[in-house]
């Protein structure tokens, strides 16, 4: 297996199943065994062209909490893209100041651009409807977590599959593992071909529904995402779908009492905050531990663990 | 003794483009910036051809196209044959090759994709040449079939 040090992530697919199992062991022990003093002296360039409020204070926590620093930006409307420099020449620059970057930028291919910038690792938080690796890095750590296990699952990715970038790599990343995956969308918001074809391709079993009802019963693990309105050309066809698309407590009667429902978060209405309290909610967790995946993921491309 | 009709002119130096894909010769002549060519470019539309049904055929008179070049316009020609000419004669000939990386002549058809945005060379990985070839682009990842592409850069 390859070293991390020195590595950009810029897509989930930069990863082989090796270095996945790697970095989620260190998430495992940096869970356990903090290291406040790993990457003193260092500092993390937090390059945040969008608003971002999980990934950015997750990033910038885990880097604190290893005892590095912290300087950047969460606008990019504050940098000097406002004054026509281009994203290239800022991260050049950037990455001369810094010994690691984490970045969210809105254009597709950003972070892949910016990890040619500079020649310190570029750990993308996020290309517009692209890549976050990060994301998925801790959905598996999450799935792992609360299952003890990966292989034999079953997993339901729910929710706006056409456009959503956390199940695109999500289902990607399971590829490695031996899994059944089951898709629940509307028709106009199902798993896209070329992922479906990637997945045929890996041998990996996955079935298609348009109803949380026919799956929920069957499934390990239930992740769930937002259908977001602007995605809808037609208004009254959101708004049909949104209710549809709405997972509340009472569906959860005859589940089984392993199931964890996860979300990348933020939620809107998808998701009734009365499962908060029942033992299958485990999106907080979720949440919680992208800073210990995160911490794990900087600390190894700085070659510090 | 047999008489052959050449539907476009016989060249005395230069470069036959044969068995190009029908309808994609001017993409090359673009491509290779063959209209600021010195010398007579001359180019046929859906000849009839044994292979492929119709095919396009460009002759460049004074100019001998590299490998390098010809695997450029491969994706236009996937079963093109390029024939050197030295006085009237063929004294080299070779097939195009796709090359697995497509750099600077494909415009991203993503307007999201940061190419689009930023002066940068678009690189594309070419996946699968049976048939129906599919391009990823290096930046934002998506992949297109070749019928996608809107536009090509020239040089």
């Amino acid at each position: 297996m390859a070293s991390l040090a020195g590595r950009s992530i810029v897509s989930i697919k930069d990863l082989s199943k090796e270095e996945i199992l790697s970095v989620l062991g260190k998430a495992d022990r940096l869970k356990i065994n903090p290291e406040p003093r790993l990457l003193e002296g260092m500092v993390l360039g937090s390059c945040f062209f969008e608003p971002s409020t999980r990934t950015r204070l997750s990033f910038e926590t885990a880097m604190s909490k290893l005892g590095g620093k912290v300087v950047g930006f969460a606008d990019g409307a504050v940098t000097s893209a406002k004054k026509g420099e281009t994203m290239w020449d800022s991260m050049r620059i950037i990455g001369q100041y810094v010994d690691v970057i984490a970045m969210r930028h809105p254009l597709e291919g950003a972070a892949r651009r910016a990890s040619e910038a500079t020649n310190k690792p570029v750990l993308n938080g996020g290309d517009g409807a692209n890549q976050h690796p990060t994301q998925t890095l801790l959905d598996l750590f999450t799935i792992r977590e609360c299952q003890g296990r990966i292989d034999g699952l079953d997993i339901a990715l729910v929710g706006d599959l056409k456009y959503g970038r956390t199940t695109h790599s999500l289902a990607q990343a399971l590829t490695h593992f031996n899994v059944r995956l089951h898709f629940v969308a509307p028709d106009s918001l199902q798993m896209p071909d070329y992922i479906c074809e990637e997945l045929k391709n890996a041998g990996v079993e996955f079935h298609i529904y348009d109803k949380m009802e026919d799956v929920i019963n069957e499934v390990d693990i239930f992740y769930l995402t937002r259908i977001q309105g602007e995605r809808f050309p037609d208004q009254m066809e959101y708004e049909r779908i949104k209710n549809v698309f709405r997972l509340k407590k009472e569906m959860l009667s005859d589940v089984r009492n392993n199931l964890k429902i996860m979300h990348p978060l933020p939620r809107v209405n998808e998701l009734d905050e009365k499962i908060d309290d029942t033992s299958h909610a485990y999106y907080f967790e979720e949440a919680q531990n992208g800073l210990f995946v995160r911490q794990a993921l900087i600390a190894s491309v700085l070659g510090k663990i | 003794m047999e008489q052959k009709t050449l539907s476009v002119s016989a060249i005395k130096d230069g470069t036959v483009i044969d068995h190009i894909s029908a309808g994609h010769a001017l993409k090359i002549v673009r491509l290779l910036d063959l209209a600021s060519h010195k010398q007579v470019v001359t180019i046929g539309l859906n000849l009839p051809s044994g292979s492929l049904g119709v095919k396009d055929i460009i002759k460049v008179a004074g100019k001998e196209l590299s490998e390098e070049e010809a695997d450029r316009v491969a994706m236009f020609a996937p079963q093109g044959t390029v024939n050197i000419i030295k006085d009237f004669q063929v004294v080299k000939k070779f097939n195009t090759r796709l090359p697995s990386l497509i750099t600077h002549i494909i415009v991203c058809p993503n307007p999201k994709c940061i190419t689009n945005h930023e002066a940068i060379e678009t690189k594309f990985k070419t996946i699968g040449n049976n048939g129906q070839l599919k391009l990823q682009c290096h930046y934002c990842e998506k992949i297109f079939l070749q019928s996608d592409i809107l536009e090509y850069k020239n040089n």
